[in-house]
């Protein structure tokens, strides 16, 4: 009782943790915007950790963890049930954590793949048909996309060679791929703001507030120590501290590769870049936390760190715009670290580098056919994009009718 | 009585401001304007040079007796310069009549 009494506050600490991600994402998407947008994205933000919760508890834990069964599609019923061990209650079904805080844990990670796209779509799309594509994605397709590997599904027991298994101890696929598929479609669909391109050559829109941006990144960061130290699923002395270790080193190889490789390229000292760099190599150590040693970690995290910056580019240069870089950072950063798992650390191997490929491809056709499916059918009957005049004066001025900072206001564009 | 209008660098203000006490020029109002002009800032934004020609100054507005003409002119000239292209512009014009809300009296006294 008493060790399950210590991982489970663990488990607890980590949940609040990943709860606290959202402010997170909320400051680092409004911070990389225009102010004229900031209701917009914190009403995005706030529907999708309120609704996200309560699509977990009433369809998506289930779904996510159905029990036994096919390894594809599975349900265990509405709404939460304790489980019952010999005919009595009983919380504690593991020694890891009770069946409460493994509901909310995994609930406050649901919510975060539709927080992806909120950024990627930022500025332009209507705020209605965001909200059904966050019921439908959050409520339906991360839970079945989780339950293929978490929930026992398919992944998981993928066997080539000596490789046992899909490997994801965290989600660099699962949540941040799942997430990251989702802002690509929903980016393509949309078409870049006004303003992004001229004349096919791609324009600055420069964020109205580093600061709150530089808070989200330290927040999500913070926030990343209940993402994976909770992906241990147990308060684990050795397993939590070293996936703490490896964790830190990434993101802080992957901020300061980026910084560096930003400066070469481009010959100024670019906050956002570095800021992108932090994230990329969080991401990018999400799937493999556990079995890295601290050099592997920082390897991971630095390569990651140079992917985002040629990523944002090539993001730029195939005219698609994503004003807070979630492509990059989440769909890019996130396949990494999936396929690292099989470069890197204790898994290393060409067979475990295959399984990887193999679950990477699957997400990829899983989560592009869903969130096409969403987005293109909501294309063609709400619509999902703002009228001009909208998006030129903001959507906070005509989807909320209101005012960010009403008493301050510098810059109107 | 003359009204002398200088546009300068937000940067020389407290220069220009301590060299007008200095020749005695103690009451003027200010604000911060944005214009356009033959400066250009560069930047990169997440990749992407750009560069805009909005520039930010402070805009002084002073009225001064004949006599303090020269000197708050020579005043601003010296303290708001730095050499490069963008120091501003200094505009002078002349003043038909100014008075004191306070006690309603008129004239070059007002401006003691």
């Amino acid at each position: 009782m008493e060790l399950l009494t210590i991982n489970n506050v663990w488990m607890m600490i980590c949940t609040a943790l990943v709860f606290f991600m959202h402010t997170g994402f909320a400051f680092l998407e409004i911070g990389l915007t225009r102010q004229k947008n900031t209701i917009n994205i914190l009403f995005k933000n706030i529907f999708i950790i309120t609704a996200g919760l309560l699509l977990y508890y009433i369809v998506g834990f289930n779904l996510m963890y159905p029990g036994d069964f096919n390894g594809i599609l599975g349900f265990a019923g509405f709404g939460l049930d304790a489980p019952l061990a010999d005919g009595t209650f009983d919380l504690a079904y593991n020694e890891g954590y009770t069946y409460w805080t493994d509901f909310l844990f995994q609930g406050m990670f649901a919510a975060t793949a539709a927080t992806i796209v909120s950024g990627a779509v930022a500025e332009r799309m209507k705020i209605g048909a965001f909200m059904i594509f966050t019921v439908f994605y959050v409520g339906i397709v991360y839970p079945i996309a989780g339950s293929w590997q978490w929930g026992g599904g398919f992944l998981s027991s993928l066997t080539i060679g000596d490789a046992e298994g899909f490997y994801d101890f965290a989600g660099s696929t699962l949540v941040h791929s799942v997430g990251g598929w989702a802002a690509l479609v929903a980016v393509y669909l949309l078409g870049a703001r006004i303003g992004k391109f001229n004349n096919g050559k791609p324009q600055a829109i420069p964020g109205h507030s580093i600061p709150l941006a530089t808070a989200g990144v330290l927040i999500l960061w913070l926030g990343w120590f209940g993402f994976n130290g909770g992906s241990v699923l147990s308060a684990d002395p050795e397993a939590t501290s070293l996936t703490l270790v490896t964790t830190c080193l990434a993101a802080a190889a992957g901020g300061v590769i980026a910084m560096v490789t930003s400066t070469v390229l481009y010959k100024n000292l670019d906050l956002t870049m570095f800021l992108n760099g932090i994230l990329g190599g969080l991401v990018g150590i999400t799937a493999g936390a556990d079995q890295m040693s601290p050099g592997d970690a920082i390897l991971i995290g630095a390569i990651a760190g140079a992917l985002i910056v040629f990523a944002v580019s090539l993001v730029d240069k195939i005219k698609l715009d994503d004003p807070v870089g979630a492509i990059a950072v989440h769909l890019i950063c996130g396949i990494w670290g999936t396929l690292a798992v099989g470069l890197f650390g204790a898994k290393a191997g060409f067979d475990q580098f295959l399984v990887q490929f193999i679950g990477v491809l699957c997400y990829a056709v899983f989560c592009i056919a869903t969130s096409f499916l969403i987005i293109y059918t909501l294309k063609k009957t709400t619509g999902i994009r703002v009228s001009e005049r909208e998006e030129l004066e903001g959507l906070d001025a005509h989807e909320h009718k209101m005012d960010a900072y009403p008493d301050f206001r510098l810059n109107e564009h | 009585m003359k009204k002398i209008e200088a546009i300068i660098r937000k940067s020389k203000f407290s220069n220009v401001k301590k060299a007008l006490h200095e020749v005695g020029v103690n009451f003027f109002s200010y604000w911060d304007v944005t214009g356009l002009g033959n400066e250009k800032e560069g930047h990169v934004y997440r990749g992407v040079s750009y560069s805009t020609s909005d520039i930010q100054r402070r805009y002084l507005s002073i009225v001064v007796n004949e006599d303090f003409e020269e000197v708050t002119i020579k005043a601003i000239l010296t303290a708001g310069s730095t050499g490069d292209v963008g120091d501003g512009k200094i505009f002078v014009s002349q003043v038909d009549e100014v008075y004191r809300i306070r006690t309603g009296e008129k004239g070059g006294n007002t401006l003691k």
